[in-house]
This record gives C-alpha cells, structure tokens and sequence, in this order.
C-alpha cells in the first residue's frame, strides 16, 4: 500500500519522516475502517428495518451494559496507544543531539534569514551538510511565523521576544520546500525558503564562495533569480502593479521624490544605497517597511539585480 | 396510540390562534418576549449571515481556483476569509443550534411555558443584532486582516478595523451568556411535572451541557478581547514583546474559551441528532444515561485541553504531553455517543424521512471527523499538519459539517412544528444528497493538500497544489446549490396552507403533544410527563398530556 502514502504524504527527507508516516498511516487506516464500519452498520441498518407500516412496533432496548463497555474500552486503549506513538516521536524530535551543527533563523515579514557557524548569512537560501544534525535556533523580527518542511515532518513558530528551536538530521541531498505557517499578512504565502541539503564538499564551497549560481549565473539572470528569492518580489513588482514598495519596471534613469522632499536619480548607486540603507531614501507614498540588506547580498548579486532593473523598461 | 397523544394534543386548541398569528404586527415580534418568535427571529438572522458567510466561502474558493491571482488581491483575500471566518464562527454556528433551535424547542420540550426569564431571552437577540452590526461595520473601518483568530502580535500591530471587530465579538459574547443563563435556569426550574432529570429529552442534556460552557468559558474571551483593545488603544504590552509582553499568552487566553466554544458548536448538533434518530427509528434511544454523561463529560474535559492548539508554538514538551493525553479522552464520550446512534437504529422501524437523512450525513461527516482529530491530538502527526489545510478540512468536518448539517436536520424536524406547513419532501431529499456529496467534495481533498504541505491561509500557492483545489472548489459549488434548493424548497412551502397535525412524524416528546403550530402558551393547560421522551411501547397505551384544570 506504499501508493497510498505516496498519495497522502510527501517523500521524506528527513530521519522524523519515518517515525511520524507510521503513525500518519495507522490513524489513517483506523479512519478509513471505522468510516466503512460505521457506514456499513447504518446501510445494513437501513436496508433490513426500513419502515414498511406505520403499525410496526420495535423492540425496548435502552441499553446493554456489556457491549457499552466493549465500546468504550477498546477505543480507549487504541487512542492511548496513539498518544503514546505520538509523544515518542515528539520527544525524539524535542531534544538536538549534542554534536549538533548551530543555525540562527530569524523570521520577517516575509523572509527568512539565516546565519551560519562562520557568520555567513544568506536569505530564503538554507544550505546543510547531508547526514549532519542540523539545529535551528529560531526568533522573529515582527510577528508569529513558523518554519515549516513538509518532507521532514519539522514546524516550529519563530516568534519575536523569544528562541524556539528545531532539529533534523537530513538524509537524501536535494532541494526541499519550507513554508511560512502561522498567518503573518500580506506577504504570507510568498514567504518561502529552500533548503539545499548539500554533500560536505558542496556545503564547503558554498561556505567558501556562496551559491554555484552566484558564481556562474550571467547577471541578469542572476537579478531576477534574487529578485525571485530573496524576497524583493514580495513588495516589488516588476510589471508596474504596486506593491507595498514601488515597482521596479521602467524606473531605471527616472527621477524618485523622497520623503524628505528631494529627488533622486534612479541609477547603481541609488539602486546599491536603497538596499543597503533602505531607511535613507524612500519614495513618497510608501512607509518605511523595508529591512536592510546589508551582509545578506554578495556583491555579485548587488550587481545582478542592477542590471535586471536596468532591463525592465 | 398516536391518535392518543394526537387527541390529548389536540384539546382546546381550535379555540385560540397560533403564536405566528397572535398577536400581529412588526412591532409585536420586535417587543415579543415569546421564547418560540425569538427562536425563530434567531434563526432567521442566522440564516442571513450564512448566506452572507457563505457568499465569502465561494469568492475563497474561486480565488484558489489558480495558483496566483485570480479574482482579487491579497489584501482583499486576506480581509475576506477574516470576515468568512468570523462570521461563521461568532454570528453562524455558535448561536445555530441554542439560539434558534434551542429557543424554540426547549421550553416545549420540556412542557414549559416560555423559558425562564423571557425579557433577558430578547435582549440576547437584541445583543446578537449590536454585535452583527458592529462586525458588519468593520468594513467602512477597512475590515479586517487577522484571521478569526486575532493572534498577537500581528493583530495588535495591523491597521484597519481589528478594535471594533474584537469589541463585537465581546458583545457577542454576552448574547451566549444570556442564553446560557436562560437554559440553565429553565431546565432546573420549568420541567413539567413528573418529569424528572432522567425523563428529559436528550436535547436539554445537550443544552444544558452547551450552556454550562458559555457562562463558564465566554467571560475569558471577553477579557481577553478587552486586552487586545488596550494593548492596540493604549499600548499597554501584555502581548506586544516591544514592550515587553509575551504573544503566546494571548494564545493560552483565546483557546481557553475557544476551544470549549468548539463544544459550543458541536454538543448542540449531538444533542439535534439525540432527537431525531429515535423519533425516525421509531425506537427508545439506546443507552440514554451514557449519552447525556457524555455531553456533560464533553463540556468539562473541553477545558482541559486548550493548549493542543499550541504543539509548536514553543510550549515546554511536558505541557505538550500533558495537553496531548487529555485531548484523547474526548474521543471516548463522542465514539460512545456515534455507537449509541447506531445502536438505536438497529432493529428500529427506519424512516427515511429529510430530518433523518441530514441525521445519517451527520453520523458519516462526524465520524471523518472525530477520526481527523486524532492525527491532531497525537504530537509527532499534528507537528506536520498543524495549521495545514488539513486542519481545515479537520475543522469543516466538525464545525461546518457536523453543526450546519445537524441544524438542517433539526430545521426540517421541527419546521412542521414552527409554521405548521411541511416542505416538498422529495426535494429535501435529493437536497440532502446534494449537500452530503457537495460537502465532501470541497473539503476531502483538503485532507490531503494538508498532509501533502499546503499551508493554510495562502492566498498564493505552489502549482503542484492546484488540481485538489480546483476539486474542492468544483465541491463548493455543488455544496451551494444543495443548499439554495433547501432554501427555496423551505421558502415554497409558506405557500401551503397551515394544515400539519400535531404529531407528524410520531414523536414521542412533548413538543408533538401541542398544535402545529403551538398557541402562544404553547400548551392548553398544564402538560405532565406519563411517559418516558422515547417510549415506543405499545403497552400499556400511554397519554402524553393530561389535561389539569386551568
């Protein structure tokens, strides 16, 4: 019946994935029986005592202790049963191996940012050895978030004023899909992030010289690709609809007119500037939502997204 | 033997107009302290924010007809399924059942006049009416973003109408209050005589099981409510981490009364189905004394349980343990209660009549269910599906589908009773099979978009997630229209004369003992219990009402 888990359930990528599918699959086969039990008792019942005369007379029951019981026993010991397998794979998941390698997540609306051990720092991106457990210390910026992997069977909130912490070890390299799940406004659908579970000579380089992409990518594919990922396209458009921040198509050489008054030329400097220090000059008409993202951006990718807005008349 | 109780019922009640006719006038319904015109002023008002909770359930599911935008933005999305939710929620599913059904079939059930304290019954509607208003008033605020949920620190920082949505969910809070009080106070004190605790029908147990939350529960949402009002008024940080608050209390306060608020939408739906099982059976219901324990047994192990909401929301794994073990106890009373269901059909005289097919599409859509709660109950299952669609589907089953399915149920078997007229009942039944397949069909699929990693509240989605959705959305349709031919159906049939006896389907409460519909004192004279609420025995003939001197 693997068909069937591979219908309800994502392919697992982690050592919870597992654990937690056995019991996913348990439940759901004492559902799906019970629901043909329960259903098939009220067809059998409805077939063979249909009203066929009103002057039909039924038999007095009110009640039969011992099959009570029967109906109440065995659905307790099966739901304790439960409770017990579920808690198992919680504490499991609850308490990081020692040798855990330290990654700090920090939530925003509505990106993720991470930290590596060496102070490497990268958006939406989580690069991890393969086969190494992984321990996320996370908190938030603003509001409630939560990380969420659905192949590993992993969520837990980030929330500001506090750390919260997860743990996985990954198993199969390969990309896999993190979602934000607690409601967090506008941007909460878009605020997802990847993970690439790395082999250990991938992840050193990563270390050493960022994203294979980063390195090899023409820069303005590349542009796109950070406008894409790194949560710029939450707020910018880049097809004239506004967002929460302008859009960037045909801004290129324009003049913008800042809060303060002044205006300024759209051009590189401008462009690196509002990245870096997205607090100094915002156009009129926006609020001053923008987080720097001083440290998060290579030098490369700066570039690219220059040269992506350049092209977007 | 029905013409005995027909008989007995029947008395002098050529004599006096019905309660619809009697007195007339606008004005006389406004100022009406008769508990069965408020019942149905309830329902009616229900109904309308269906309609209207409905209409924003059907713009979701064509926004999530495609991956990325289709019918609006996600500001407006978000706004909408806010508004879905809250309204459903505090102005649908919470009154349903007590506000409409349980006014109206109570006292009558019980063989009492009017509830025990008819004018504070009215200010309850009064109450609701102030509160819709205020929810509905929002929109000219620029709505509301939250979610129904209102979690901080998001709902204490957003803009828009967040204050006014929360301070009418406070006033709402007081018409469930004075409801509660209501049925509480009547059910100790109005029982006809004879009738002791053990003779009541088994829709007072589930009353009164329902309203030992709602004064118990509903006084933390409201201070709760209150709080988030200063914190966004004042910026006093109990919530706000700026300040120095922490936002996972607002968590703790919201589902300790919310979580008992789901025993609020689900204890009336049993207590529905407890009636309309035996009466389509034509059979004692089996196992009373275990099916109303279990409703009270529902309603205090409901508050033990609030913080399975919160399995990831950094809670000690001690407390997690502790919520998660208590959580399964409630599977118990409510298998016992679907067992004790099936039970009383069996070797029954089987009637499938609309009330009782709403009644089956219950017992199916309960059981799916109450099941789906276990994979949230169980820590390791509920750590993926949390806050997934899954979830949602969960909620559906139980909320919508189990509360409105049963309030259908009980529409179509108390409607006779209500306006003395019966709808086309060949209608109602392709109806209910319309609404039993269109259910299912919006809300399955979402099982599995949620155990496969679709997040809820998503505006924007990943595409591998679209072919479920468009089922789903394909269902809701199915599911509305299933829904406007019960409408329309129930509206045709005012243009029926009056003409339903007083017993229609057999039953053997004491509702069935008076005119349909009852005068405005709803029985001629002082009605005494002879017989037990689901005694079909044929010997000896038993009286339903005898008549004392008046």
């Amino acid at each position: 019946m693997n068909w069937f888990r591979d219908f309800l359930l994502p392919r697992g990528g982690a050592t919870h994935a597992g654990e937690m599918d056995g019991l996913f699959m348990f439940i759901t086969w004492l559902t799906v029986f019970f629901f043909f039990f329960n259903g098939g008792l009220i067809f059998y019942a409805v077939r063979r005592w249909r009203r066929r005369s009103d002057k039909e007379v039924t038999p007095h029951i009110t009640h039969d202790t011992r099959l009570e019981l029967i109906w109440s026993l065995i659905p307790l010991g099966v739901v304790m049963l439960i409770f017990l397998w579920g808690f198992q794979g919680y504490v499991k998941a609850w308490v990081a191996p020692n040798d855990s390698m330290e990654i700090i997540v920090t939530g925003k609306k509505w990106v993720w940012e991470f930290e590596y051990p060496d102070g490497t720092r990268t958006l939406n991106d989580l690069h991890v050895p393969v086969n190494q457990p992984v321990k996320l210390v996370m908190t938030s910026e603003d509001v409630i978030h939560s990380f969420y992997i659905p192949e590993f069977r992993l969520k837990r909130d980030a929330i500001p004023g506090r750390y919260t912490e997860l743990w996985f070890t990954a198993t199969e390299p390969g990309v896999y899909q993190v979602y934000c799940t607690e409601y967090c406004g506008k941007g909460h659908s878009d605020m997802l992030a990847r993970i690439f579970v790395d082999t250990p000579e991938q992840y050193e380089t990563f270390l050493r010289e960022g994203d294979e992409q980063v390195r090899k990518m023409p820069l303005k594919e590349l542009g796109r690709l950070v406008w894409e990922n790194k949560g710029c396209a939450t707020c910018h458009s880049i097809d004239g609809t506004r967002g929460q921040g302008p859009s960037w198509k045909g801004i290129w050489g324009q003049k913008h007119r800042g809060t303060d008054g002044k205006e300024y030329l759209v051009d590189a400097e401008y462009i690196r500037q509002s990245i870096l220090m997205p607090q100094a000059m915002v156009v009129q008409g926006y609020e001053p939502i923008m987080p720097t993202y001083q440290g998060l951006l290579r030098e490369r990718e700066i570039l690219g997204l220059i040269e992506f807005i350049k092209e977007l008349q | 033997m029905s013409e005995a109780v027909l008989h007995a019922g029947a008395g002098h009640a050529a004599h006096h107009a019905d309660y619809l006719e009697e007195p007339k006038g606008l004005w006389s319904w406004l100022t009406t302290v008769d508990h069965k015109r408020i019942g149905l002023m309830y329902m009616w008002s229900v109904l309308f924010f269906f309609l209207v909770g409905g209409i924003f359930a059907l713009l979701i599911r064509l926004e999530l007809l495609t991956p990325k935008q289709t019918i609006m933005d996600a500001e407006t999305y978000n706004r909408v399924f806010t508004l879905h939710g809250a309204i459903m929620t505090f102005l649908v599913i919470i009154p349903a059942i007590p506000g409409a059904l349980g006014n109206f079939a109570l006292p009558l059930l019980l063989g009492a006049k009017d509830v025990a304290f008819p004018r504070l019954n009215l200010a309850s509607l009064y109450v609701y009416w102030t509160g819709a208003a205020m929810a509905v008033a929002t929109l000219a605020l620029g709505g509301v973003d939250t979610g129904w949920t209102f979690y901080t620190p998001y709902s204490t920082t957003t803009g828009g109408g967040v204050s006014l949505m929360v301070l009418a969910a406070f006033v709402l809070g007081f018409s469930s209050i004075f409801t509660g009080v209501n049925f509480i106070a009547t059910i100790h004190k109005l029982r006809a005589p004879g009738m002791g605790w053990f003779e009541m029908p088994l829709f007072a147990w589930g009353m009164y099981a329902t309203a030992l939350i709602q004064i118990l529960a509903t006084p933390v949402l409201g201070i709760t409510l209150l709080l988030i009002v200063m914190e966004r008024v004042l910026g006093v940080g109990i919530f706000d981490p700026q300040l120095g608050g922490d936002p996972v209390l607002f968590q703790h306060f919201f589902w300790f009364y919310s979580h008992p608020a789901v025993y609020i939408m689900i204890l009336p739906a049993m207590a529905v189905i407890s009636e309309v099982i035996p009466t389509f059976s034509r059979k004692t219901i089996f196992g009373y004394k275990a099916i109303a324990f279990s409703s009270v047994a529902i309603a205090l192990l409901g508050f033990l349980v609030w913080a399975h909401h919160m399995f990831v929301a950094g809670m000690s794994l001690f407390a997690g343990a502790i919520f998660s073990f208590l959580t399964f106890f409630i599977a118990i009373p409510s298998a016992i209660k679907v067992f004790n269901w099936i039970a009383t059909m069996w070797r029954g005289s089987i009637s499938l009549e609309a009330p009782m097919l709403h009644a089956i599409s219950f017992l199916l859509i309960f059981t799916i269910g109450g099941l789906t709660g276990l994979f949230l109950a169980a820590l390791s299952t509920d750590v993926h599906l949390h806050d997934t669609y899954f979830v949602v589907a969960h909620f559906h089953y139980v909320m919508a589908g189990s509360n409105l399915i049963a309030m259908l149920a009980g529409m179509h078997y108390w409607w006779p009773k209500m306006y003395g007229r019966l709808y086309n009942k060949k209608l109602a039944a392709i109806a209910s099979a319309i609404i039993f397949i269109g259910f299912n069909l919006t809300f399955l699929p979402q099982f599995v978009l949620g155990s496969r990693g679709m997040p809820r509240r998503y505006f924007n989605y990943l595409p591998q997630f679209q072919d479920l959705h468009v089922v789903s959305t394909v269902g809701s349709w199915v599911l509305a229209a299933g829904l406007f031919l019960t409408a329309a159906y129930l509206l045709a049939s005012f243009r029926q004369p009056k003409g339903m006896p007083a017993n229609p389907w057999g039953g053997r409460t004491l509702e069935w003992e008076t005119t349909s519909p009852p005068t405005t004192h709803n029985f001629e004279g002082q009605p005494v219990l002879q017989h037990g609420p689901y005694d079909y025995r044929p010997e000896p003939a038993p009286v339903g009402v005898k008549e004392m001197a008046h």
